[in-house]
């Protein structure tokens, strides 16, 4: 069980959402979300698949639009920014991918260097190998600078997807199910990181999962999505602690089963 | 709001206008005709991926080198085989290098060229940005605040529109080498003279029209292979379909715009 980040800043909400919704075709998948995020604080979003988990957190990105309702991120209201305001705040947001979504006809080293040409350009080529040098030792993965996508790992793929992100520096971390599809030795590797990117880079995170031992190793709150709104939320204790049938299967499923 | 990058919603919870179908195919209209607005306005703002713009122009012409070497060969060689019997009919043999560089300067050679580049560069496009779209990496790219559609579509659009002409050109050369070939094995004609009654028989209006033709023939192969791909559906079943439906739609406009430019390119003539 993790350990509350004393850091958390509760004066402070990086992200608010209020009353979010939104629909495809016929089908309502989040009806009236209301959320905060804190500064410093971990917040696990859990919920069975096709709950709209990461619906939410593209529409927090600005990947989807909203039907109703308003999504803060960093005092910005994202359905009404510009394009170029909505990529300003992108800058500030790192979003991990389910399939870590690497560039797959690139190099790691390319994948890495590729938004820093773009958004860092006053930085030196040796500048440049300095910093892909630094979060490469991060994720541990320093020996893989040279290989492609396709000849990393599953587990390796997602720490060099985080590592992407954290180059330009986030103050927010969205993870899209860190842990699916990697065996539970990875999977605890994954928590890890999650928990050093929170302590080494001071980052806010949602993170996106249906798996219960990630949800208790790096949440420092979380929530329950069920029906298209947050049904529970609170500690681990709190979230599960209901004669809710919903909530108890889940936990079962995860546990007893 | 400030979403760059998403196709007109036609998922989102909605009354339909007329019905479905018809809401559907306006909506696609739209998202072609907003697609090909977006390129304009990009291709002229930075920034420039001037070194994406060379890879892909590599990608597109030089490696369709040997397929249209051995395509533009062999054509030149066939359709001066299956012109010689009408010709030497009315004893007018001696015709077959007119004749046959016209068919292959006008027609076959631009023709030819963007069929194969619609095959082999147009399915590769569509399958390469399908599996992007399906894999998140078009996605990663813009939360990562990187225009996608600059660094994926402007730079392989750009690539197809220069280089079409390029390998229709070199496949002019080839194919006139193929017919020069059996020219010179059957009626025992000279190189100088096979030239210059191929030089005698084109006009510049005839490799001009060739040359923007296949202009228009490049642009569209990669416009439509992008545009297909770019908005590909998710699943790899969606990826297949990019790619197959790149190739289809590609080949069928190419078609249309040649008729379209006969029509043209007669007027022109006739004044």
């Amino acid at each position: 069980m993790k350990k509350l980040n004393p850091k958390i800043n509760k004066e402070n909400k990086v992200i608010e959402i209020r009353g979010l919704q939104k629909a495809f075709d016929d089908f309502e998948v989040l009806k009236g979300v209301d959320l905060d995020l804190y500064q410093g604080e971990n917040l696990v979003v859990l919920g069975r698949s096709g709950t709209g988990k990461s619906v939410l957190i593209k529409i927090i990105s600005g990947l989807l639009g909203s039907d109703e309702g308003m999504v803060k991120v960093l005092g910005k209201e994202v359905d009404k920014l510009k394009p170029k305001e909505l990529d300003q705040l992108r800058l500030k947001i790192g979003f991990s991918f389910q399939n870590s979504a690497l560039y797959d006809s690139m190099t790691v080293r390319e994948n890495l260097e590729f938004p820093l040409i773009r958004h860092a350009k006053e930085m030196t080529k040796a500048d440049r190998d300095r910093v892909i040098h630094v979060v490469l030792e991060a994720v541990g993965l320093l020996q893989s600078m040279n290989q492609m996508p396709s000849e990393l790992s599953g587990g390796q793929r997602k720490r060099i997807g985080i590592a992407r992100t954290l180059i330009l520096k986030p103050e927010i971390m969205l993870y899209d199910e860190p842990t699916a599809g990697l065996d539970p030795i990875t999977s605890m590797e994954i928590n890890s990181l999650i928990n050093e990117v929170q302590k080494r880079f001071n980052t806010s995170a949602i993170i996106i999962t249906h798996d219960l031992t990630c949800a208790r190793s790096v949440g420092d709150r979380m929530v329950m999505l069920l029906d298209g709104q947050f049904q529970r939320q609170g500690t681990f204790e709190e979230v599960f602690n209901t004669e809710d049938e919903r909530v108890k299967m889940f936990y079962d499923y995860n546990f007893v089963n | 709001m400030g979403l760059q990058d998403n196709k007109a919603d036609t998922g989102t919870k909605r009354r339909y206008f007329l019905t479905r179908r018809l809401d559907r195919l306006f909506l696609e209209l739209y998202n072609i005709y907003a697609f090909h607005v977006r390129f304009f306005k990009e291709v002229l703002v930075p920034p420039y991926e001037f070194k994406e713009i060379v890879r892909q122009c590599y990608e597109v012409g030089v490696r369709s080198l040997p397929l249209i070497s051995l395509t533009g060969f062999i054509i030149g060689i066939v359709f001066t085989n299956q012109s010689r019997p009408s010709l030497a009919e009315f004893g007018a043999a001696s015709w077959l290098p007119s004749l046959v560089s016209i068919a292959i300067v006008r027609a076959l050679a631009p023709l030819v060229t963007a069929l194969i580049a619609a095959g082999r560069v147009g399915s590769n496009i569509g399958a390469e940005l399908g599996s992007m779209r399906v894999t998140e990496q078009i996605d990663a790219m813009e939360v990562s605040a990187t225009n996608p559609f600059n660094f994926l579509v402007v730079t392989r659009v750009i690539a197809t529109t220069l280089m079409i002409p390029a390998l229709a050109m070199y496949t002019i050369l080839v194919a006139l080498m193929g017919a020069y070939l059996n020219v010179s094995q059957n009626e025992l004609t000279s190189f100088t003279t096979y030239i210059t009654q191929v030089f005698d028989a084109i006009t510049f209006l005839d490799v001009f029209s060739s040359i923007i033709k296949s202009f228009i023939f490049g642009f569209t192969i990669g416009m439509v292979g992008c545009y297909k791909g770019y908005y590909s559906s998710k699943g790899t079943e969606g990826v297949g379909k990019a790619a197959n439906s790149s190739v289809v739609t590609a080949m069928f406009m190419v078609f249309i715009e040649e008729l379209l430019a006969l029509q043209v390119i007669n007027l022109l003539r006739a004044m």
